[in-house]
């Protein structure tokens, strides 16, 4: 992170031989300059291709990543959809109402239920999804053939390119009323069995489908950190008398500690994000009860109901503490030693 | 091959060429594998893929199947009996899936090569250590992972912008992914300098550089992020619900809600079902497999690089 002030290694070419810069220094306001402090302009001059290069992703991320932020102001706002035909000029119509609707979301009991719902489906996936990645690297990598490797990888990175659209499809021909599931109970005298319906499993169902579609892709980042482990390493242990198991411990799991610590940081600062796309598709199957989480709930009000003061306060409440997850995520990562998402 | 063996060497029964599905030699230290770990480790793994690969059987199998079939089955069926390609030839004769798979390709590759060639670009402008602002420009694009505007400002702005009905909804608020433009650049911050320079003493432009340098010597990175920008493209289904009111334009994925989740008959084909010479099932799991099959034959190719695009991935400043 410490090169900012280190010349490109094209400065020397251009110095040495071409016009931009060795004009620049005839003319120039500082012929003594040191080479290193180049003047903003000439930088200008010599880079500016690569800005020009970087322009159309900037504009993409400042419209479409940073102006909606300003949009959050229509959740101060009793926004009226129907001012206008125009989002923006709506908003610049529609009255201020300060903390009402914030105030109206917290008195709202299907806002606690989305957010009780969120936590719950959080925890459930911290416990039931996370550990599974690393039981399965740890699986692969002691597979030594590499053409049993490369194909259980192949089937197992599969589904995480499925859309939840078909993931969910899927299920629903698996475990739905008259899915795969329901057709063996019925044809052995049972009564017939719809999960994708019952809400009191659908945490379940949900984590299950998680698990499904990508838990296999998530063995990636953890194969790569075993595969970084020196041989010398083992051999060692070994030559001590370390076994199999032994060497596991304090070999192989000290090496997967800062990626686990990673992926744990990033999950947390993400707490509050719990498959919007997933959830959305089943909700009416379920019922809000057991399937409203934040995020569905701000569609729910905004997109279905066209509240959208109250959605995007709604929205807006849930980005301020995710906000504040990540960051504290990260200082606790750094506190215990590792490295989390950016540097100290 | 001078593999060490510890026990007593005994005669050759059989001269066996090491096969492609051989293991290697292990390291002498290590202890040779007791047969019920082997036992145990091959049982958990085979279950695993099993896990993934029977339900997909299940869909491909019944979708192939005709309706005697799939009604003596009583529904879903795992062992074919005779393979009919009737749903297939329904849906892709015209009509509403017809048209929502052409309009989802269209979007998958034009979306994929905007996509590539925005971040392609950004990532070698971002790829010069000190070049000028490109520590603020890189600020710009990391805090975005941090935060996200929410849902309701997006659509106003989206609907603001008058972009409503228009395809260009499905492409533009999502076309760019950070992490994407990370991973690449980090690759070709790895591309040695030497090679840079001397295109540049040959004259060369940034663009040209870029083209014939850079690129060619990115082909693996290239494939994944190309890969995972076109699943993303295939597999988007919420803008289209959010920002097309018009039916007919919805691709693939919102027809595959339509017919499966809520257990509708495709457009014009609904007589042909109650009249009972087509299998409804039969063409729903034919809808699944199309969704499916576009990238279940392309991934696998693409998968020997992944280890590498995302190790690539890591930050560097």
């Amino acid at each position: 992170m410490s090169h900012s002030t280190v010349p490109r290694s094209r400065t020397e070419a251009d110095t040495t031989g071409k016009s931009p810069v060795a004009s620049g220094g005839a003319t120039g306001t500082r012929p003594n300059r040191p080479k290193a402090k180049l003047s903003w302009r000439l930088r200008f001059r010599r880079d500016r291709v690569l800005l020009l290069m970087t322009l159309p992703a900037v504009l993409l991320i400042l419209v479409f990543n940073y102006l909606p932020i300003l949009g959050n102001i229509v959740a101060f706002e009793d926004y009226d959809p129907y001012a206008s035909d125009n989002g923006i000029v709506s908003m610049l119509h529609s009255p201020w109402v300060g903390l009402e609707n914030f105030q109206q979301i917290f008195a709202d009991s299907a806002f606690w239920s989305a957010v009780q719902n969120t936590l719950v489906l959080f925890f459930l996936q911290l416990i039931l999804f996370f550990p599974i990645p690393i039981l399965l690297a740890l699986l692969i990598n002691s597979v030594v053939r590499p053409r049993v490797r490369a194909l259980s990888q192949a089937i197992l990175y599969l589904p995480h390119f499925f859309s939840w659209v078909l993931v969910i499809a899927v299920f629903q021909q698996l475990l739905g009323g008259a899915g795969l599931f329901s057709q063996l109970l019925r044809q052995h005298g049972f009564d017939g069995l719809d999960v994708m319906t019952d809400p009191n499993t659908f945490k379940f169902l949900v984590t299950a489908q998680s698990v499904w579609k990508d838990a296999g892709w998530g063995i990636i980042v953890f194969l790569a950190a075993l595969s970084s482990v020196s041989p010398d390493l083992y051999e060692a242990a070994a030559m001590d008398g370390a076994g199999r198991w032994r060497r596991m411990w304090h070999v192989t799991l000290p090496a997967l500690r800062p990626v686990i610590a990673l992926l744990l940081v990033l999950r947390v600062g993400d707490a509050l994000t719990v498959g919007f796309e997933q959830i959305l598709l089943q909700r009416d199957a379920v019922g809000p009860g057991a399937a409203e989480v934040l995020d569905t709930f701000v569609w729910w009000n905004g997109v279905r109901n066209q509240d959208f003061g109250y959605a995007a306060a709604a929205g807006l409440v849930k980005g301020v503490i995710s906000l504040g997850l990540v960051l504290a995520a990260n200082k606790v990562a750094h506190l215990m030693g590792e490295q989390g998402v950016y540097k100290k | 091959m001078t593999a060490v063996i510890d026990k007593p060497v005994e005669p050759v029964k059989s001269v066996r060429q090491p096969g492609r599905w051989a293991a290697p030699p292990r390291p002498t230290w290590e202890e040779e594998p007791s047969r019920a770990g082997l036992a145990g480790k091959g049982l958990v793994l085979t279950l695993a893929c099993l896990g993934i690969l029977f339900p997909l059987w299940i869909v491909l199998v019944t979708s192939l199947s005709s309706r005697k079939t799939i009604d003596q089955a009583g529904g879903l069926v795992m062992v074919p009996k005779g393979i009919t390609f009737v749903a297939y030839k329904e849906l892709l004769s015209g009509g509403q899936v017809t048209r929502a798979a052409v309009i989802s390709v269209l979007i998958t590759v034009v979306g994929t090569a905007f996509s590539m060639t925005v971040s392609v670009l950004c990532a070698y402008g971002l790829s010069r250590i000190g070049s000028l602002g490109h520590r603020w420009i890189l600020m710009l694009l990391l805090a975005t992972m941090f935060f996200s505007a929410g849902l309701i400002p997006t659509y106003l702005l989206v609907q603001s912008l008058g972009l409503t009905d228009s395809y260009l909804a499905l492409i533009l608020p999502s076309a760019l992914s950070v992490f994407n433009i990370l991973v690449l650049r980090g690759f070709f911050m790895g591309i040695p300098q030497e090679l840079v320079d001397s295109a540049r003493i040959d004259g060369a432009s940034d663009f040209r550089i870029l083209w014939q340098v850079v690129m060619p010597l990115s082909r693996a990175v290239l494939a994944v992020i190309t890969l995972f920008y076109a699943v993303g493209y295939w597999s988007a289904w919420f803008n289209a619900s959010l920002y097309l009111n018009d039916q007919d334009m919805m691709p693939l994925q919102n027809v595959m809600i339509q017919l499966v989740q809520k257990q509708e008959a495709p457009v014009g084909l609904g007589q042909a079902i109650k009249t009972g010479e087509l299998s409804g099932l039969a063409v729903q799991m034919a809808v699944m497999v199309m969704a499916l099959l576009p990238v279940a034959v392309l991934s696998p190719f693409v998968q020997r690089h992944f280890k590498k695009g995302m190790l690539t991935g890591a930050v560097k400043g």
